[in-house]
């Protein structure tokens, strides 16, 4: 038997948000499916958006649920959490990591906005996926045409930028945006929005910051 | 024996993934493997057209899954090549009717009487993937020289990437090397420089590929189409062979992948 209270059930506007409470994730993912299946045509056909509170997950662990409740015909859309790593592995998982309806306040003041953390990304960020992160953002690999990087703070790639990239998200006019090749569909900092021009010849490191109201491209070598 | 099983996927539709599995099927069968394909695509199935299997059907994917058959009924075996099966998709069902567990138990139950298992997976990122998806081993995406496809062959690479799923192998199809002279298309160095996977094949366009496929006798079996050929050394790539590229646009292929091949 497990423990009832670990699984909350509220209804919002566009589905079903259940909250898990706290304990292991085997624990809390045994729970939630004993509740499905007291109740599967209550769950049957349900739009789900999941608070899985400070649960660290990997994508395996994700995906695997997913699958799971698709199973019982629910569609697991949304993910929300405390944790970076699960929120990032939503994120490349396709799901939503925000949902319209606000969260519960005490879970928010838990992360607060941290501008001098740095999300860590080691590999190449590729189409559909949309990273987001209060702080700054470091990705080991290229940004394709189709991803999306937001940060509060300042984005580093180390490789190349053709996707859309935003910095200083909520207003930081001092982040900047730094690549090895820098062809971004689309660039902003703060407001300010830049397309690439028509590149001609080689690329070169680049760091882009707002100077006089303007973006501004550097070439990251000096001569 | 215990059977690979391969999904082929693409995010885009209309690319050549039922082509692809209907050649490389043949081909394997050719070489005398045991081979069964497996339609993905419940709904709208039309693996059984390619093949010039339609009017065999008695049983269907569904029909095992929910009991009605046994899985042996469902598999119709092609008169050419007596080793080569094919389990229909259900044509009046939806999606639905299968679950990632479904394929992974089918599968399973296939394995240790076959070589190759080729699932069909419909377009999209949707449940018709995540169910061709569940049993693989080696998923190959197709895709075409052409900006959109490309992108959506990102999208699945990056989807099977977050599922920590084995490394796909990449099939550029269609490619009309006339057409990437006069720089009209995607070369197949733009397509790997931006998706940096193992390109497994590269298959010319070639209006034979379409004559085939409406007579239902894919053209890998005909010795000198060169999309045929194109196809068949797909096959014996995947049986561990080392085959050159066909001599299409691919010259400096070769120098990439040696630099850029480590990269993730
Ligand atoms: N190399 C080629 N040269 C010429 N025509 C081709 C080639 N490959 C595929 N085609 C044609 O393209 C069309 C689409 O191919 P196919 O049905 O295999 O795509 P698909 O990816 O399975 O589509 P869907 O997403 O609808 O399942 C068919 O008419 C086929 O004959
Ligand atoms: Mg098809």
């Amino acid at each position: 038997m497990t423990d009832s209270t670990l699984i909350q059930i509220k209804g919002m506007r566009d589905g079903l948000l259940v909250s898990l409470g706290d304990a292991g994730w085997p624990v809390v993912q045994q729970a939630l499916i004993e509740r499905i299946e007291q109740q599967p045509a209550f769950f049957q056909g349900a739009r789900l958006a999941l608070d899985v509170g400070n649960q660290a997950l990997k994508s395996s662990e994700l995906s695997s649920l997913r699958d799971k409740l698709s199973e019982y015909g629910i569609m697991l859309w949304a993910i929300l959490s405390v944790s970076p790593v699960t929120e990032n592995t939503a994120q490349i998982l396709g799901l939503a990591t925000r949902v319209a309806k606000s969260r519960p306040a005490e879970a928010r003041t838990i992360k607060k906005s941290d501008e001098e953390s740095a999300l860590w990304v080691n590999k190449t960020v590729r189409s559909g996926t949309r990273i987001e992160h209060d702080g700054h953002i470091v990705v080991l690999g290229d940004v394709n045409p189709g991803a999306e990087i937001i940060a509060e703070g300042s984005i580093i790639v180390w490789g190349r930028i053709r996707g859309v990239v935003h910095a200083g998200a909520k207003g930081n006019q001092n982040a900047v945006v730094c690549a090895l090749d820098l062809s971004p569909t689309q660039l902003r900092i703060a407001e300010q929005i830049a397309v690439s021009p028509e590149r001609r010849g080689k690329s070169t490191p680049e760091v882009v910051r707002i100077k006089d109201g303007q973006l501004q491209a550097e070439s990251w070598i000096q001569g | 024996m215990t059977a690979k099983v391969i999904t082929v996927t693409s995010g885009k539709g209309g690319v050549g993934k039922t082509t692809t599995v209907a050649n490389i099927a043949v081909a394997l069968a050719l070489g005398g493997k045991k081979v069964v394909c497996i339609d993905g695509d419940i709904g709208l199935r039309n693996l059984d057209v390619v093949m010039g299997l339609e009017n065999r059907i008695v049983y269907d994917i569904v029909d095992i899954v929910e009991g009605r058959c046994r899985t042996r009924q469902a598999m119709i075996r092609d008169k050419r090549l007596p080793e080569l099966f094919l389990i229909p998709a259900a044509q009046t069902r939806d999606k639905n009717a299968v679950s990632p567990s479904d394929m992974v138990r089918l599968c399973d139950e296939l394995r240790p009487e076959m070589d190759w298992i080729l699932i069909d997976s419909p377009a999209g990122i949707e449940r018709g993937f995540r169910n061709s998806i569940a049993a693989a081993d080696k998923i190959l995406i197709v895709t075409n020289p052409e900006m959109s496809a490309v992108r959506d062959a990102d999208r699945v690479i990056g989807l099977l990437e977050a599922e920590e799923k084995n490394s796909p192998s990449l099939i550029i199809n269609r490619l009309n090397p006339n057409l990437v002279k006069r720089g009209d298309m995607l070369s197949v160095d733009d397509v790997y420089d931006l998706l940096r996977i193992e390109v497994i094949g590269i298959v010319p366009e070639d209006e034979n590929v379409i004559v085939a496929s409406n007579k239902g006798a894919p053209l890998s079996m005909e010795a000198k189409a060169r999309a045929g050929q194109a196809f068949r050394n797909i096959a014996r790539r995947l049986n561990g062979e080392e085959v050159p590229f066909l001599d299409l646009d691919s010259h400096s292929l070769w120098d990439r992948i040696g630099k850029f091949g480590w990269r993730k």
